[in-house]
């Protein structure tokens, strides 16, 4: 029997731009109100939401420009790129009204109040959205209330929009008085990781024409665990996204990895869907809310806005072989195995060497190397350095101890230029780890010049304190119809 | 540099006496590597741990000093540092922390 070669059917991914919701990110709700004299500051450093639209890293992610074409920094204040939209080919960055319109059209259980003002034009905006008619704007009339009342309740979060933290736009109540996996805090994470992720699902329906119906499974590989005390990460945010979606033929669980879940989440589609278990299956994964206004200080303390001001969000397709999208390689996978050692070069030895070596594929034969894409203008200014420059430049040190490339710094800067690319994602870790180049990968292997692009994807495990070890995924995916590739039997 | 370095750091200083402590910092770049130097040495410079006003004046080096280098059997320096003394601004790194060495301790 032949197995079905998967292949990427589509990706794509979305940003709602939620100023107002930014004092909810965990370091923000954690020192606004240790230092109150900071809280202006940080209020007035809020962008607008056109400033968020015309942010050249927002339009990469949104798939306008390839991370090549960045403009040189900074790009706070750099003129919008051309054709600056907030639709873009791979998805939508959606402003904060309308997001808080579709939290209170994911919510099954009440948790969402919206005042009546905010829900009247978040269901005019939601009504002429694309996607309109997949959403259920019902229930914004259902969720329309006396939020600034309910606010008030023991255990509720007051939500705001965009810099008016004057008014009441909308309430979240907890869902038990004494579980703090269902407090409304942890509610809002859920809420938001779901709605994100939901309105990519949508987004990847649409621009690959599949029906949703057709749709057998969903991973879920966000960052946020779902449940209650007895079983905080108990899971299945995928189904959850997979119900508000259309997706009633599918079923789904959740894929925990730390940052690096979404290429686990990749090559198991991709193996059900090459074994034959399921035809189609998504991998979505929805933004953190906890991770929001996580560097603000650094940000302050340099004059520049709040730039974690965005929810991610993606969704990613595949499906059997349709003679065009890019093949997913199952044969190239590469896993940091608990033996591998947790140096740095070690770690990157595992998933960007070894696979390549054994395949007999010279690293300077793959085009683009997807690795953690942290937008460096936001993580420099707090000390955390540029991730993906300095993944580059190791992947670069390994290519010329693997004799793939010269051993000099030159040759070692032009592979960083010709196979790396700037950051740009927003510091989701999840969304940064390879998985927000999954559009253009897709762009590159089929209507662009690409023949090879790896995704490699890094965990940081030791942060929940259970090991020591980080982790990480990374696979090749591969032009379709390459002949080079005729030697690589189907199905392994 | 995190709290809790920081807290291990007094913790050890204080049970082995400062004159037996090489501290070795593995950070990426001169920025951060300073800090951290100025922290062990000099005290916390953002006043945030607890070394905060707490000059320990401990002996510092960077993992990519080659006095460290010099310590380190080849084989565990290739496998494990090596790469990274390729990639990384190891001169910068080491003036940072040689600048904060300079600064005189007071008393």
């Amino acid at each position: 029997m032949t197995m079905p070669e998967p292949v990427l059917l589509g990706a794509t991914q979305v940003l709602a731009h939620v100023p107002g919701l930014a004092i909810h990110g965990s370091k923000p709700r954690r020192e606004l109100p240790r230092h109150p004299e900071v809280e202006g500051a940080f209020l007035a450093a809020l962008r607008s939401f056109d400033d968020a639209v015309a942010y050249p890293p927002h339009q990469v992610f949104l798939g306008a420009l390839h991370p090549r074409q960045l403009p040189p920094r900074p790009w706070v204040g750099a003129p919008a790129p051309d054709g600056t939209s907030r639709f873009g080919p791979a998805g939508e960055i959606m402003p904060d009204h309308e997001f808080l319109g579709l939290l209170a059209a994911v919510d099954h259980f009440g948790l969402v109040t919206l005042d009546p003002a905010v829900a009247e034009q978040a269901a005019v905006a939601l009504a002429a959205h694309p996607l309109a008619k997949h959403l259920d704007l019902d229930r914004i009339d259902a969720a329309t209330g006396d939020a600034a009342a309910v606010a008030t309740r023991p255990g509720s979060l007051p939500l705001h929009l965009g810099t008016d933290h004057g008014g009441v736009a909308a309430a979240v109540v907890s869902a038990h008085e004494a579980d703090e996996a269902l407090s409304a805090v942890v509610l809002l994470d859920n809420l938001a990781a779901k709605a994100t992720a939901a309105l990519a699902l949508l987004h990847v329906l649409r621009s690959t024409g599949v029906d949703p119906t057709s749709v057998d499974y969903v991973i879920g590989c966000g960052e946020e665990a779902i449940g209650d005390r007895y079983q905080r990460g108990g899971g299945n945010m995928a189904k959850a996204v997979a119900e508000v979606a259309g997706l009633t033929e599918a079923s789904g669980m959740d894929v925990k990895n730390f940052c690096a879940a979404p290429i686990p989440a990749l090559v198991m589609a991709s193996s059900l869907v090459a074994s034959g278990v399921f035809g189609r299956v998504a991998v979505v994964a929805g933004g953190s809310l906890a991770k929001v206004g996580m560097k603000f200080q650094g940000h302050l303390r340099h004059g520049l806005p709040i730039l974690e001001d965005v929810l991610g969000g993606a969704a990613a397709l595949i499906g059997p072989d349709d003679g065009v999208s890019p093949r997913v390689r199952l044969d190239s996978v590469g896993r940091h195995k608990v033996s591998a050692g947790g140096a740095g070069p070690q770690i990157m030895e595992a998933l960007a060497v070894e696979p390549l070596r054994r395949l007999g594929i010279p690293m300077a034969d793959v085009n683009d190397y997807a690795t953690e894409l942290h937008n460096p203008e936001i993580t420099e200014p707090q000390g955390s350095g540029d991730v993906a420059a300095r993944n580059y430049k190791l992947i670069a040190a390994l290519a010329a101890r693997a004799g793939s490339i010269v051993a000099d710094k030159e040759a070692q800067a032009g592979f960083v230029a010709e196979h790396g690319m700037p950051g740009f994602a927003p510091t989701q870790g999840h969304l940064a780890s390879a998985q927000c180049y999954l559009p253009h990968a897709r762009a590159r292997l089929t209507s662009g010049g690409g023949d090879r692009v790896m995704l490699l994807a890094k965990g940081s495990l030791f942060l929940g304190r259970m090991s020591q070890l980080s982790d990480g995924m990374s696979v090749l995916l591969e032009r379709n119809g390459n002949d080079d590739n005729d030697d690589n039997p189907k199905g392994r | 540099m995190d709290l809790r370095s920081q807290e291990a750091i007094l913790r050890l200083a204080e049970s082995h006496g400062r004159d037996d402590i090489v501290v070795i910092i593995g950070a990426p770049d001169p920025e951060s590597a300073e800090i951290a130097a100025e922290t062990v040495r000099l005290g916390d410079p953002t006043y945030a741990g607890p070394l905060a006003g707490a000059q320990l004046g401990l002996e510092v080096f960077h993992v990519l000093h080659e006095e460290v280098q010099a310590d380190v059997p080849p084989e565990v320096w290739d496998s494990q540092i090596g790469v990274m003394a390729d990639i990384l601004d190891v001169d910068g790194i080491n003036a940072a922390i040689e600048e904060i060495r300079s600064r005189p301790l007071d008393g």
